[in-house]
């Protein structure tokens, strides 16, 4: 099959505390070539990013929702949709939390323990054909969108850190 | 049989903690709460120890720690205080943003104006961004909407952004 994301562009990802990162984001038609064109850039920056699983659009600058996910080379994945972008996104089911350590490219020095729902629902649109999608996921693919949807509503880990001393400065780097 | 609070601050190496523990075990002390953390990264550790011996024997102890000059250690008999909980409600608050003098003084200034104690708090700065999250009993006739509005006009007042929310805690 071939990749319907080519001709991404490789953005530059902003730091907390940009003020976009903070921000509710608008919905999008995921038809307009332009949303087109940023899914495509989202997927390329995520691939050239060591370790990075998601992306969204507030991350590059952008107060779109828009987001892309690709979970399917980490090792605490279950299942997978392997790589995806969604628009518009929103969960409709969640449950089963479990508390793990996230950490973010926009929030490059600390690390922080957050509790997830690892059976999510999530309902969005396909960029270019706009066509309506329902993802049901679990573990790290559940972790994930909720991170990246966290994202389009202006909230980071930061905001969802499980407790005072569940925030922890990064050892290490990818 | 007292209790003695004991800071350990200093140049952070491996072994403090280990040392430091070793002292008050060979004086029969037995370790209740403690907290380290490195701040800056510089090492720092609280504790409360109870057992029959003298602050001055502990600090004795203890000289070895500070021997060759890059730690600091006190040593402080403190009394009882009653751990039972408040009865009040748990919050977590968050507050991230840019980096700029008063924000913590702004901030939980208005905890502290309805009576709102924290019981925890860690605030970080890396690079440019500064964030406190905070663990705060709140009692039950405080009106929480309220305070929310209150920490909302402060943090935009400060250009950071403010989160106000009930800690969870899974009943299993």
């Amino acid at each position: 099959m071939s990749d319907p994301y080519v001709g991404g562009r490789v953005l530059d990802v902003v730091r907390a505390p940009a003020a976009v990162l903070s921000t509710p984001s608008s919905d999008v038609d995921p038809t307009a070539p332009e949303i087109v064109q940023l899914a495509a850039d989202l997927v390329a920056t995520m691939r050239v990013s060591p370790g990075c699983v998601g992306l969204a659009a507030p991350q590059v600058g952008v107060a779109a929702r828009v987001f892309c996910v690709d979970v399917s080379a980490h090792p605490k994945t279950r299942e997978h949709h392997g790589t995806f972008v969604l628009c518009n996104a929103e969960v409709v089911e969640a449950s089963r939390n479990e508390r793990a350590r996230e950490g973010c490219m926009s929030v490059p020095d600390l690390t922080g323990d957050v509790k997830r729902a690892t059976r999510l629902v999530v309902t969005g649109q396909v960029p270019g054909t706009g066509e309506h999608v329902t993802i049901t996921a679990d573990a790290f693919e559940a972790r994930a969108l909720q991170h990246e949807i966290d994202h389009c509503s202006g909230l980071l880990f930061l905001d969802r850190v499980a407790g005072a001393h569940a925030l922890h400065q990064r050892q290490t780097y990818l | 049989m007292t209790s003695h609070a004991i800071t350990v601050l200093g140049h952070d190496r491996p072994g403090i903690i280990a040392e430091t523990t070793a002292r008050l075990a060979e004086l029969g002390l037995n370790l209740e709460d403690s907290s380290m953390t490195r701040l800056r990264g510089h090492f720092a550790m609280t504790l409360v120890c109870a057992g029959d011996a003298a602050a001055a024997d502990i600090e004795s102890a203890l000289t070895g720690l500070t021997a060759d000059g890059t730690l600091t250690v006190t040593v402080r008999e403190v009394p009882e205080e009653d751990a039972a909980p408040t009865g009040g409600t748990p919050y977590l608050l968050t507050v991230h943003g840019g980096d700029r003098p008063g924000i913590v003084s702004s901030v939980v200034g208005q905890v502290a104006q309805v009576g709102g104690n924290i019981t925890d708090l860690t605030t970080r700065l890396a690079g440019d961004l500064y964030v406190l999250v905070a663990e705060i009993d709140l009692p039950a006739e405080v009106d929480v909407v309220a305070l929310e509005g209150s920490i909302a006009a402060v943090a935009t007042t400060l250009g950071v952004g403010a989160t106000l929310r009930r800690a969870e805690a899974d009943e299993l």
